[in-house]
């Protein structure tokens, strides 16, 4: 396994009072080493995953366009997510190193196979909870089938695609943590290194506060735009 | 876009579910004619709402054919076919996710026409329907029963087609509000003159809306097509005369205004609008213990007098 190598490392012998005693929070330590460590680990941890919730939605979007319109493909497709999902992230990682190697790469496709099952599950249940009756009058006005789709199932189906999209983003900002394990990137990096060096508080408690507020940040951001794109549902 | 008003024709129309047993709708043949309304009316599993929805061809017919304009429907494109008829389901058939100006829009939107003919024409039938312009803005869900059903003709009545389909429109409000539609639906019927097919289970609605009535019995079969007046006057069967009620007599006096009638030379006692039906005044010579009615004008003044004999005869 590789253990990223840190850019910092306290070192208990100088520094502040609060440094060499391992204090539980050391604003010196956070202001000394946010450019170096906090930020660029936090701005790896959004790409790490846009990227992954990014290629996830595609993916499960058209397994779900499969599954709805072909329902005998369903059960498979969703059986197949549902085991990717059960997998544990650092088995899945032992499994990929070897093919992918110690990469990004390997992250991602850890990550994509998380979000696919919250992914598909809601984006096909959404469709599917659409009304008969929604469909009856599309079709009896003379809409074709993909108007039907595009003008009604889909808006109809938006509220549970994006439900989807929020759990999907809010776990992916948690697991994505654990990428630290293959690649020195995101905000389980520092973690890691505090953790290799006789556990140094701070840095676990900034880095572990970070992917808690970022990951209620992104599902903020992410009901602001459930709000603009229905807002029928407010009315 | 269509406009005026088609005549239709059901000839031998017939819809066979391979899954089950006997015909939904069994060789039914009648015409509507241009700019009326017929009611398809029965008990539950007289293939109503299938052969109203054979026209659109939301069903597909096993054998026969219905004919619109002289033109069959499956000699049509489907879709250009649905976009020439107006189709009104229950409440639930507005669209959730769009306004109301959306919601009327949709038909016409088809036909491609654009955002500010589409805004003239949901306000103009917006007052047609009885409703503020300014519920163009409002989603469904800010509606009332009855407002929703009333956007939900303005919608079929959008890119005036010369056909409407309406399946059980008014079954999900409430009475008082109902009967109102009822009365509002007819007057645009004055205006609009389509030609409508209605399917209900309410007789009562079924004679009050029909010009004429196909009751169906079960099985999709034909049990009578005529004028509701005469229906009531003279069931084909028993079976049509048990549907229609026991009070058919009395039903049929609904069916006639005073203006209607023969009156007899100005009297007195208790007064009525000539513009009552003869139902309506033979409950009031009950409530009042009279026997003879005096008629009055709009203005109110005593244009004649009814007898009960007259009124029953």
């Amino acid at each position: 396994m590789n253990v990223a190598a840190g850019p910092v490392i306290p070192n208990f012998g100088q520094g502040s009072s609060c440094e060499v005693n391992n204090g539980w929070f050391c604003p010196e330590w956070v202001t000394g080493h946010w450019h170096d460590t906090l930020e660029p680990a936090l701005v790896q941890h959004v790409e790490l995953t846009a990227i992954a919730v990014g290629i996830g939605f595609a993916l499960a979007f058209a397994l779900a366009l499969v599954g709805f319109r072909f329902r005998l493909l369903d059960p498979p497709i969703g059986v197949f997510s549902d085991f990717l999902y059960t997998i544990p992230s650092l088995a899945l990682f032992q499994i990929l190193i070897p093919v992918t190697g110690i990469s990004v790469t390997t992250v991602e496709i850890a990550l994509v196979s998380y979000t696919l099952l919250v992914l598909y599950r809601n984006t096909i249940e959404g469709l599917r909870a659409v009304p008969e009756e929604m469909v009856d009058v599309a079709r009896g006005s003379g809409f074709t089938r993909m108007q039907t789709f595009l003008r009604v199932e889909l808006p109809l189906a938006l509220p549970a695609i994006l439900a989807g999209l929020r759990i999907a983003t809010v776990s992916t900002i948690s697991i994505a943590t654990v990428a630290a394990f293959v690649v020195a990137k995101g905000l389980g990096s520092p973690i890691f290194v505090a953790l290799e060096q006789d556990v140094f508080k701070t840095e676990i408690l900034v880095a572990g506060g970070m992917a808690v507020a970022l990951a209620l940040v992104a599902d903020g951001l992410l009901v602001l735009l459930q709000r603009a794109l229905t807002p029928w549902s407010r009315a | 876009m269509p406009g005026q008003a088609a005549e239709l024709v059901f000839d031998e129309a017939t819809k066979v579910y391979p899954s089950r047993e006997g015909a939904a709708v069994d060789h039914l043949s009648l015409t509507v004619p241009a700019g009326e309304i017929c009611v398809l009316v029965g008990p539950s599993g007289g293939g109503k709402t299938t052969a109203l929805r054979l026209v659109n061809r939301l069903i597909p017919l096993t054998s026969g054919d219905i004919r619109i304009d002289g033109t069959s429907i499956n000699d049509q494109d489907v879709v250009q076919l649905r976009r020439g008829i107006g189709y009104v389901i229950q409440q639930i058939g507005l669209f959730p996710h769009m306004t109301v100006e959306a919601n009327i829009g949709t038909v016409p939107r088809l036909y491609g026409r654009s955002r500010s003919w589409i805004h003239t024409r949901a306000h103009e039938l917006l007052e047609l329907v009885g409703l503020d312009p300014s519920y163009a803005k409002r989603y469904p869900s800010q509606l009332s029963g009855g407002e929703r059903q009333r956007v939900g003709l303005a919608r079929a009545l959008a890119a005036d087609p010369p056909l409407m389909l309406m399946d059980e429109p008014f079954a999900a409000i409430d009475p008082i509000v109902r009967s109102r539609l009822q009365d509002e639906f007819l007057r645009l019927q004055q205006e609009v003159r389509k030609t409508v097919v209605f399917v209900t289970h309410d007789v009562d609605e079924a004679i009050k809306l029909g010009d004429r009535m196909a009751i169906l019995r079960p099985g999709g079969k034909l049990a009578q097509y005529d004028t509701p007046t005469r229906i009531l006057e003279s069931p084909h069967d028993d079976f049509v005369a048990e549907f229609v009620g026991a009070d058919r007599a009395l039903k049929a006096l609904a069916l006639r205004t005073l203006a209607e009638l023969d009156l007899g030379p100005p009297g007195d006692g208790p007064r009525v609008q000539r513009t009552a039906t003869a139902r309506d005044a033979l409950a009031l010579m009950i409530e009042k213990h009279a026997d003879v009615l005096a008629v009055v004008d709009d203005a109110g003044m005593v244009v004649g007098s009814v007898s009960r004999d007259r009124l029953l005869r």
